[in-house]
């Protein structure tokens, strides 16, 4: 696999994460505690940066092949989750991940607490405590299988870095929920390479010899994103027809 | 402290299986059987993406909107 094609997969899977867990944060210290909001961010990296630390190298002991098997059968099955959640909200049979609707809800929630003038607040910091470590999480676990099983987790740090860094400078620049950014499409192209990823690794690590070695990604990725296209369009008219049908 | 539990199995689920299940079901019987294929000595990586290809069609017509 490039080193092109592992950089864009992180990049864009962690772009995502980041959005979500920039939301919260921005909800929490708009309408809170900046001060407060920022312990909670800050303990969240401090713990996540421990886990890490403690469980990273520890993959470096397991077999690879049995990583493989593992980390393939996990990133599958999130990106089947990722695929079908996002088919669905492109055809309209499910609603869209709205990051506006999400600020205002925690936003609300937030303002309905009453906040101690002088005090840490509590409620700004562990919202955004569990919101930055969450997602935190998922950025390290897609760093670590992706690095780990091309060999190059230096690349797949360095993308997930520059996908927060875009999205925080964004966030800031903007000072509002990240709603521009076209979430569902984003999100159906990860659903797509994490699929075509864990397709791959799961079967390189079951003993399957794929033809054209890493090649191979490239046709899978097309037959994964023709197919969901197709069914998303399918879909979108099956639904359009029952609307119809009930008005 | 059983509800701490069982909230984080909730999260543990919600995370790993999601809305549908058929889909980690699938996801690993594709990788068994790519293993029992390729343990048989036959050519196994078509089993994967066959599988994911199904499974894909399959879960998105169960959440099809239907007709009356």
């Amino acid at each position: 696999m490039s080193a092109t094609f592992l950089f864009l997969a992180v990049f864009a899977a962690c772009a995502v994460e980041a959005v979500e867990a920039l939301t919260i944060v921005l909800a929490v210290g708009i309408t809170r505690s900046w001060r407060s909001t920022m312990i909670g961010v800050v303990a969240a990296l401090i713990v996540l940066a421990a886990l890490v630390a403690a469980l990273g190298p520890a993959l470096k002991l397991i077999p690879i092949d049995a990583l493989r098997i593992v980390v393939g059968g996990l990133l599958l099955i999130f990106g089947l989750q990722w695929l079908r959640k996002a088919m669905l909200r492109a055809a309209g049979i499910k609603a869209l991940h709205d990051e506006d609707a999400i600020y205002a809800r925690t936003r609300a929630a937030a303002t309905d607490i009453a906040l101690a003038e002088g005090r840490l607040d509590a409620y700004s910091t562990t919202i955004a405590f569990k919101g930055v470590l969450l997602e935190g999480l998922e950025v390290a676990f897609i760093v670590l299988t992706f690095g780990t099983n091309q060999g190059n987790i230096g690349l797949a740090a360095i993308a997930a870095a520059a996908a927060v860094v875009v999205v925080v400078v964004a966030g800031v620049a903007l000072r509002s929920p990240l709603s521009r950014v076209p979430e569902n499409t984003l999100k159906y192209g990860v659903g797509i390479m994490l699929t075509t990823f864990g397709t791959f690794w799961g079967a390189e690590g079951a003993g399957a010899h794929w033809p054209g070695s890493d090649l191979a990604i490239l046709p899978l990725v097309a037959v994964i994103a023709g197919v969901s296209i197709g069914l998303t369009a399918i879909l979108k008219r099956a639904n359009a027809a029952v609307a119809t049908e009930v008005v | 402290m059983l509800t701490r539990l069982q909230a984080a199995w909730a999260w543990i689920y919600d995370f790993v299986v999601g809305d549908d299940w058929r889909l980690a079901v699938a996801a690993i019987a594709a990788i068994a059987l790519t293993a029992v294929v390729h343990a048989a000595g036959a050519p196994a990586w078509p089993i994967a993406p066959a599988v994911v290809l199904v499974v894909i069609v399959w879960s998105t017509a169960h959440a099809m909107p239907r007709r009356r």
